[in-house]
């Protein structure tokens, strides 16, 4: 590990601006830093600035940027509202990480690419320009959708797949003010740029994830995973749905383990809203999803796994 | 007492003495220091002015290490040297070897082979000017073989041909011709190799996470250049091994030159993808079985022919087909062992090399003929056990197959298995059943220890065998205090340190009945010796808590007995038993799945094991080893996998995140039935090894209930989601 400066942000404005890599959970950074993917010259630990509350706000609900994950997922408010957001939590990691991984530090966690976390390998997303050594490799994990001949990884993480079914807010705090951009708009797909996950500007800092108002509809996480526990997606799944006289009267789909950001396609949920549940419209929603896919080799199983999980979770949403 | 043990012990001598300690499920000694921290593995000894190694692997997968830009790191804070030495290895040892494994780490044979060691002040110093290393290489990468090919094959053994194979085939009333694969496998064990060096003069003291001490300090003394008696290994604790840490690896032998550079301590840590990368693999394998068998089942012909792979010149070979050669009949047979040669890191022991992966491949294809004979599969295994070895005529030593079949099949259910796949579904989920045989062969090794009965009666054992989670020190505590008639809590057991007696090591599940023979033979001498002071024949001699006495007089203290203490040395090698009679142990699996019938993930639902292993020494470690076996073949059945890049043949899971062994969420409810069983043409304790029994077909069970749930017959371990998917029947149907 190289060596690094450690100082410790006493409260937000410390934070803002800060000259080094913002740490608090660590679960993610301290790992890339051990393999010098990452190597900062100085960490800002933001731990003890606050922002470690979940409130009220409006019909809403204001999730702390410093809430460990483990606390979001048994906070007794999300459990009711947003059960969708607890559920995707503890569909990741382990109690150990969730106890120390943070809701900012999850949004900003970065890909589980092999090829990304070897520094031996080509990699346009640690080393621009360098090329992507997962296309032609062991791609088994990577994205089926919004790929690009630069990079073909995925966003690992299922927090936000939840977020972005439930059309949360990420609030972010920067020198030149406070802006909010949906998280379904937070993280971006890889284009000629991949070395960027997300549309955080230097400086910038994420102070909360906002929920919106609850909506009494079916909340589902679906991840499919080699091992029960402790796995990234396959592909994940998360639905807010809600049926009213045997018809779909609201859908929000997100997808996890397809894409660069978690993938959501509102011509989907428009295709599925006021029509009776079938298996020929789950069909039918899988291939608009699915009209742009391509495997790479290793993934093309993807495919036809998000098709058919897609249908589980439909199946299940709109059953009676 | 001849050393070697030719003829069988069936005195059951365990049987008659009287402490009652034997077999029962007593805590580990050592478990509670292990769970407090309290028990010092190798990198945690707290050597004064100690140094920090961290190895540098190559970049390229082939080639000659040209030089070494060590002047740019020597700059750096903390860093002393940069070592890249001819001593230092470039494979790890083989278990048993004895000898120096191959060396010159500038030669590269593999992607990542360790080529230098890196030492500095402290480990995050060493592990960066580990990574800030500029190498130049002859790079012959382009020269590398990166894919095992069965063209470039050789043999890796005689075949094994008895009758005519085809012929029998032809003329069979049910033939299965099927071919299944299995991958490279990691040990994955969950402490790292690590080693402390320490020279005093010129002798070496090394703490190490060893297996067998005695074949490790010739190891690493070869290694060097110096005499094996100025070698000490340390291994005390081990937090694991399953084969990796059978021979020295790299991280003792670079230890080891930079502490005698440096004069001062020197320890390496290998990485956890290091350990991956560099140490040591199960190869993958590809193995045709064809079944020929008559109307009622009983097979007329097998062919099991098997295909490995190893960097050129290893000795060693998945030795595939080791429990196909005596298990079934069919007298019509061929087994062959091909092996290419590749550049990938070492393959070798990995827990049960051989059985691990021939048995789950011969058990589906069982299975594939059950099928096609619309037969039990449990009683297809029952009508094909032979009498005598199959071409060898062998007579074999006891076995309790058939009972272990029955026993598990009855605590299972067997009988509510519906003998059709897709008949049973609960909500998205296929439900069936499937088994397999186990069978292991059982290996008694040399093995020498120490025990003293002290002038205040409590027994010391001493052996550097090691315990690598297995048990050893709770088993072989319990034999010495059976033995000599003292409570456990009066018994201590010292291990894996090379200056006590040689015992056999931890390997090939030898080890309970090889080091325990040891410590029976030499509590044998000490009841000798106790027996003469009550005038008795050492086999009537009657000793419990402290107590002595022969049958009709009054019970002495032992002490009385003794003037001082009574140390002896117990020793035990393999005689002709091994060659006369085909000793292996024997269980079966039985198995619950779910398959989910969107997404093909599978989930064991429930699974019972029954083992029989001669006599339990304690009957909870032995209940602890089947599982763990059970556990790892439930891994290879779903998830294990190593993932080779085949551009440049390097590793792409080399993390316990990536290589997917089984978290307690895929273990469901686990039923372990010990078999009673004595069997003493195995060791004079009447017992046989357990340790790797467990795994020997497991992933076999797994993949069969696969095919009784769902219908899909996969062929290609492990079976992923990915692989079901395209055969899986329409989700939205119902059963059939």
């Amino acid at each position: 590990m190289k060596a690094f400066d450690y100082a410790r942000a006493t409260d937000l404005s410390d934070a803002i601006g800060a000259s080094g890599c913002l740490i608090a959970g660590g679960t993610n950074l301290l790992d890339l830093m051990k393999l010098e993917v990452e190597t900062p010259s100085a960490l800002v630990d933001i731990t003890r600035i606050g922002l470690n509350e979940i409130v009220p706000e409006g019909d809403g609900l204001r999730i702390g940027a410093l809430v460990t994950n483990a606390a979001c997922a048994a906070d007794p408010a999300v459990r009711r509202g947003w059960p969708l957001l607890s559920r995707a939590i503890l569909a990741g990691a382990s109690p150990q990480l969730r106890n120390k991984a943070t809701t900012a530090g999850n949004l900003c966690q970065r890909t589980r690419c092999s090829y990304f976390m070897d520094n031996r390998s080509a990699c346009n997303k640690r080393q621009p320009g360098s090329g992507c050594a997962a296309i032609g490799g062991i791609n088994r994990n990577h994205a089926i959708l919004g790929t690009s001949d630069a990079c073909i990884a995925t966003y690992p993480g299922d927090m936000a797949v939840a977020l972005a079914a439930l059309g949360a807010q990420v609030e972010i705090e920067g020198p030149g003010g406070t802006r909010h951009i949906p998280v379904a708009d937070f993280h971006r797909l890889p284009g000629e740029d991949p070395s960027r996950d997300n549309v955080l500007e230097v400086g910038e800092v994420i102070t909360a994830v906002l929920l919106p108002a609850p909506v009494e509809a079916r909340q589902i996480y679906r991840k499919v995973r080699d091992r029960a526990s402790y796995a990234f997606a396959l592909v994940s799944v998360a639905a807010v749905l809600r049926m009213q006289d045997g018809a779909i009267a609201q859908a929000k789909l997100a997808f996890g383990g397809v894409a660069h950001k978690p993938w959501i396609d509102p011509r989907v949920d428009s295709l599925l809203v006021g029509e009776t549940p079938s298996k020929a419209l789950f069909d039918k929603a899988a291939d608009l999803l699915l009209e742009g896919a391509e495997g790479q080799g290793g993934n093309d199983f993807k495919i036809p796994l998000a098709r058919r999980t897609l249908a589980a979770v439909l199946a299940e949403a709109t059953a009676e | 007492m001849k050393d070697s043990y030719d003829s069988p012990d069936d005195r059951n001598l365990l049987d008659q003495t009287r402490q009652g300690v034997i077999g029962q499920p007593l805590d580990r000694p050592e478990g509670r220091l292990k769970v407090a921290g309290q028990a010092p593995y190798a990198a945690e000894y707290d050597r004064p002015d100690c140094a920090e190694g961290v190895l540098v692997g190559a970049t390229i997968t082939k080639g000659r290490v040209k030089a070494i830009n060590r002047d740019a790191v020597l700059g750096m804070p903390g860093v002393l040297a940069v070592f890249s030495a001819p001593e230092m290895l470039r494979r790890a040892a083989q278990g048993g070897a004895g000898e120096a494994p191959m060396q010159d780490v500038r030669q590269v044979e593999f992607p990542l082979q360790p080529i230098a060691l890196v030492v500095a002040e402290t480990f995050e110093q060493a592990t960066h000017a580990a990574k800030a290393l500029v190498v130049e290489y002859d790079d012959q990468s382009s020269k590398a073989v990166l894919v095992p090919s069965p063209g470039r094959a050789e043999p890796a053994k005689d075949p094994t041909e008895n009758g005519d194979l085809e012929g029998a085939l032809k003329d069979a009333a049910h033939v299965v011709d099927v071919t299944y694969t299995t991958p490279g496998h990691a040990s994955a064990a969950m402490e790292p190799h690590a080693a402390i060096a320490e020279w005093d003069g010129d002798s070496l003291t090394l703490h190490g996470s060893l297996q067998m001490v005695k074949y490790n300090v010739d190891e690493l003394a070869d290694s060097v250049g110096i005499p094996s008696d100025r070698v000490r290994i340390v291994s005390a604790y081990v937090g694991g091994g399953f084969g990796s840490k059978l021979g020295i690896s790299h991280e003792a032998v670079a230890a080891t030159i930079a502490s005698r550079q440096l004069g001062r301590p020197v320890r390496v840590v290998m990485t956890r993808q290091q350990v991956f990368q560099a140490v040591m693999r199960r190869s993958e394998t590809v193995q045709r079985i064809r079944l020929g068998a008559d109307s009622d089942g009983r097979l007329t012909a097998l062919g099991h022919e098997a295909f490995v792979s190893n960097l050129p010149e290893e000795s060693f070979s998945e030795p595939v087909l080791q429990a196909t050669q005596f298990l079934y009949g069919g007298e019509n047979r061929r087994l062959t062992l091909n092996i290419s040669r590749i550049n990938r890191l070492t393959a070798g022991s990995v827990r049960a090399p051989g059985e691990a992966v021939g048995m789950p491949a011969l058990e589906s294809a069982m299975d594939e003929l059950a099928v096609a004979l619309h037969l039990d599969p449990v009683e297809l295994r029952k009508r094909n056990v032979p009498d005598q070895v199959p071409g060898e005529g062998t007579p074999y030593s006891s076995r309790k197959l058939v009972e272990a079949l029955d026993a598990g099949a009855r605590a299972f259910g067997w009988d509510r298995r519906r003998p059709l796949p897709c008949q049973q579904r609960e909500g998205e989920w296929w439900i069936g059943m499937g088994m397999a045989s186990a069978a292991r062969v059982n290996i008694l090794a040399k093995a020498e220890a120490r025990v003293t009965l002290r002038g205040d009666g409590t027994v010391l054992v001493e052996t550097d065998q090691t315990d690598i989670g297995t048990g050893s020190y709770a088993i072989l505590g319990q034999i010495a205090a059976e033995m000599l008639g003292q409570p456990i809590e009066r018994t201590s057991v010292h291990l894996g340190d090379s200056l006590f007696p040689q015992g056999a090591g931890s390997g090939g599940s030898w080890a309970a009945s090889s080091t325990g023979s040891a410590v029976f033979r030499a509590c044998e001498a000490i009841r000798a010796e106790l027996a003469r002071g009550l005038n008795c024949a050492p086999d009537d001699l009657q000793l419990r808590d402290g107590m002595a006495w022969v049958e009709g007089t009054e019970p002495r203290p032992v002490t009385d007995l003794m003037d001082g203490d009574i140390a002896r040395i117990g020793r035990i090698e393999p005689g002709e038993l091994m060659e006369k009679v085909k000793q292996a142990t024997y269980g079966a699996f039985f198995c619950e799945v779910a398959v989910n019938a969107f997404t093909g993930e599978t989930r064991v639902r429930r699974m019972t094991g029954a083992f029989g292993f001669g006599r339990v020494l304690n009957a909870k470690t032995a209940r602890s080893q089947c599982l763990g076996g059970m556990v790892w073949g439930i891994g290879m059945a779903l998830t294990e996998e190593l993932q080779f890049d085949h551009r440049d043949g390097h590793l792409t899971n080399h993390d316990l995140a990536e290589y997917h062994v089984p978290v307690h969420r895929d273990i469901p409810e686990m039923e372990v039935l010990l078999i009673e069983e004595r069997d003493a043409a195995a060791s004079p304790l009447q017992a046989k090894g357990v340790g790797e029994l467990g795994i020997c077909g497991a992933a076999g069970a797994v993949a069969n209930a696969i095919y009784n749930a769902c219908g899909v017959r996969l062929r290609d371990f492990p079976m992923t989601p990915d692989k079901l998917l395209a055969d899986l029947p329409d989700p939205f149907a119902g059963p059939t």
